[in-house]
């Protein structure tokens, strides 16, 4: 195959042979959510241009406008919002591939209810933030007290999020019924995995939340017991990451190998590394909490451990993933021990952005390593250098996935084409992304090792002599602030043309979805015995919280009262 | 339960993997358990209204309590730390013990490990000796309100 046709063209790209892959109905719904995410991602991002030339001097901000309230906001519509809307618009999107052509009416309307949901909720807690009602970062530790309907908004977004999901167990459950003994597809498979593992976590802010926080921010209950909120957030809060993450990996893993003219590796590793994920993303919360009080050294190290095994499933992805990408080389005729990075298609954008964001997850993974490593954590805990870590973690890795998803769906949803301008521009994007993140996440984890705190509005600490050495730092990290934001608008523009103007086609662009290699083991069924897995992750869960739990509640102080500091 | 296949590279690749995890992990829990090197933490309680009459939180301060070795009796509260400044000589071991009476804060001294989160109502507990002279910044390094960014204070090591 020659060096052309490996690259981007109209002939080369696989096209569905119709005009649109999907029923209109279900079409609606897939691009609501994606609307709606894009819609805060560009909130999200206005304010995170602007706290981040604030904080790094450029700019003083009007006296109406608060630093930290553009922090939370940011946080808000871009942690919280984006990444949970989208991620089920691109999930039902691959389900209705996968299991049957369409959703079900009914499996339609829990999506819808749930979109509904999600939406109030986000608007609720957008509009307490603009009211400077909710300046407590996306976090909302308490005694931070934000106005009820704040925590009410976030409640509305994660219960959203439960009804939408009940649309993927039920199309999962009626592929099952009708496929009896047989393996679910992967894209299925890893979409159930994700939504398992999002129902165990969000137990846990959910109680937070209506338990401890609604009742306290009306005035109902006068303290609420610090540590406890904080051990319920985190108990989220790390697992919420691998919900970010896992979409990303199901791209790379299904959607990927058919963009590479390759094929799924092992149908079975990747399930076994879902499984694994959900085992082992949640009981290791406290790696948020090392340096802080009421929870013993033992357990603080019990989840410390814990932490490392969920290393192992990423560093079988990365295997798996290589394997692939050299599998599709060879089998199109690469030679000699590099020859496969070559015929990989570079100029396509369904694999150009994730393909950046795969090799950024390789010091950022790293650097994840180096927060849990327990004495290391007192160096880094609330620099900079986290702030670092974790923008090229869902920042890069897993938005410049979701951007290469955007980049075909949009198209394919609306029937119109993916062309070689949009395409050429879109990798122009992603290479400014690249740049921008680069200047901004890298110098953010130097500053951090010098000490600057993060989360901290623009200040000299009264001149002092290091916060002196920092200064240097703050240009290059508002510099690539300004990057990413340039680079941001450019991918909102692509999605609008792709939406609105790009010519409509007769055969739109296929739904890139893998073969599994024919020599492939079948996958065991005990994979697909969710009670089974489920049963071992409440076993790990309890051993890891019950006892330090039970500690806080016996041991507890009084509580704190609430107080709005802002 | 079930065999999978595993590819004879991917084995190698998993068991260097995880085998440098486990090195890690041993190292990590010989320092902590057997050289005493552990996080801040703590697990006594206050009353974080009550901080102006119970001690040792009644009179805040840098007290000498051996050669070379201070109790460090800080309140972190918006937006300041009592006491805001302190002196002490060049290697000083200093046992730190934070609460706050409203929110929660955090204690980070740039250029040492010394990094304590605050909660009212606990009692946070570090220890750090500070071989170098100098003029330490002492800033608080969890968002606790509008005037976060300004709460701060000095340890002058000489």
């Amino acid at each position: 195959m020659s060096e052309k046709q490996a690259g981007f063209g109209t002939a080369d790209i696989p096209q569905s042979g119709v005009k649109n892959q999907f029923v209109p109905e279900d079409r609606k719904l897939i691009l609501a959510h994606l609307g709606f995410s894009f819609f805060s991602l560009l909130i999200g991002a206005t304010a995170g241009l602007f706290q981040t030339l604030q904080r790094t001097g450029y700019i003083d901000l009007p006296a109406n406008v608060g630093y930290y309230q553009l922090l939370t906001i940011h946080g808000v519509s871009l942690a919280l919002v984006f990444t949970t809307i989208f991620i089920h618009g691109y999930l039902y999107s691959g389900l209705v591939r996968t299991l049957g052509g369409s959703f079900q009416p009914s499996e339609r309307a829990w999506a819808w209810i749930g979109y509904y949901v999600m939406v109030v909720g986000s608007l609720l807690a957008f509009i307490t933030i603009l009211n400077n009602n909710a300046s407590v970062l996306y976090t909302f530790y308490a005694p931070l007290q934000a106005s009820p309907w704040f925590y009410i908004g976030l409640a509305l977004l994660v219960v959203g999020s439960w009804i939408g999901s009940i649309a993927i167990f039920k199309s999962y459950y009626r592929w099952r019924r009708g496929n009896k003994g047989k393996a679910s597809p992967l894209f299925a498979y890893m979409a159930v995995a994700t939504m398992v593992l999002w129902l165990i976590c969000t137990v846990g802010v959910a109680i937070e939340v209506v338990v401890q926080l609604i009742p306290w921010a009306f005035g109902w209950v006068e303290r609420v017991d610090v540590s406890l909120s904080r051990t319920l957030f985190w108990y989220f809060g790390h697992a919420l990451v691998y919900f970010w993450l896992l979409p990303a990996y199901i791209y790379w893993y299904v959607n990927i190998p058919r963009i590479i003219k390759g094929q799924i590796f092992s149908d079975s590793l990747p399930r076994l590394t879902f499984i694994l994920f959900i085992l082992y993303s949640i009981p290791v919360g406290f790696h948020h909490q090392l340096n802080e009080p009421a929870i013993s050294t033992f357990w603080k190290f019990v989840q410390v451990i814990l932490t490392f095994f969920v290393v192992i499933p990423s560093l079988m992805t990365a295997f798996s993933l290589l394997a692939t990408f050299e599998l599709a080389g060879r089998s199109q005729g690469a030679t000699g021990l590099f020859g496969w990075i070559k015929k990989l298609p570079w100029k396509d954008i369904r694999f150009f952005a994730p393909v950046m964001g795969m090799l950024i997850f390789i010091p950022a993974g790293a650097g994840g390593i180096i927060n849990a490593s327990f004495q290391l954590n007192q160096v880094v805990h609330n620099t900079l250098w986290i702030t670092g870590h974790f923008h090229m973690t869902v920042a890069a890795t897993v938005l410049l996935t979701f951007m290469g998803i955007s980049y075909w769906l949009v198209p394919a949803l609306r029937g119109r084409a993916l062309t070689k301008r949009m395409n050429n521009l879109a990798i122009f994007q992603t290479v400014l992304w690249v740049f921008g993140m680069g200047f901004m996440s890298v110098t953010m984890h130097v500053v951090g090792l010098l000490g600057e705190p993060r989360r901290t509005a623009y200040t000299t600490y009264m001149d002092s002599p290091v916060a002196q050495t920092w200064e240097p730092y703050r240009q290059l990290v508002g510099i690539g602030g300004i990057f990413l934001f340039i680079s941001l608008l450019l991918f909102l523009f692509i999605i609008y043309y792709l939406w609105f103007a790009s010519p409509r086609v007769e055969s739109s662009i296929e739904y890139p979805i893998g073969e599994v290699n024919e020599k492939a083991q079948k996958p065991p069924l005990i994979l697909e015995r969710w009670s089974v897995w489920v049963g071992v992750t409440i076993v790990l869960i309890l051993i890891a919280y019950a006892i330090p739990i039970w500690n806080m509640l016996q041991h507890g102080p009084a509580g704190a009262m609430g107080f709005r500091t802002w | 339960m079930f065999k999978l296949d595993l590819p004879r590279y991917e084995r190698i690749w998993l068991i260097v993997g995880t085998g440098t995890l486990a090195v890690f992990l041993v190292l990590f829990g010989f320092m902590a358990f057997s050289m005493g090197l552990t996080l801040s933490d703590g697990h006594k309680t206050v009353t974080p209204e009550a901080l102006q009459t119970t001690a040792p939180f009644d009179q805040p301060g840098f007290v000498e309590i051996g050669p070379n070795e201070y109790k460090a009796t800080m309140i972190a509260q918006v937006f300041s730390f009592v006491p805001g400044e302190a002196v002490i000589p060049v290697g000083s071991k200093v046992h730190f013990e934070v609460t706050s009476p409203d929110m929660v804060h955090g204690i980070g001294i740039p250029g040492t490990n010394v990094n304590m989160m605050v909660l009212p109502g606990h009692i946070t507990e570090a220890t750090y000796t500070f071989n170098r002279p100098g003029e330490y910044l002492i800033l608080c390094n969890e968002y606790c309100g509008a005037g976060h960014h300004v709460m701060m204070g000095k340890l002058i090591v000489k």
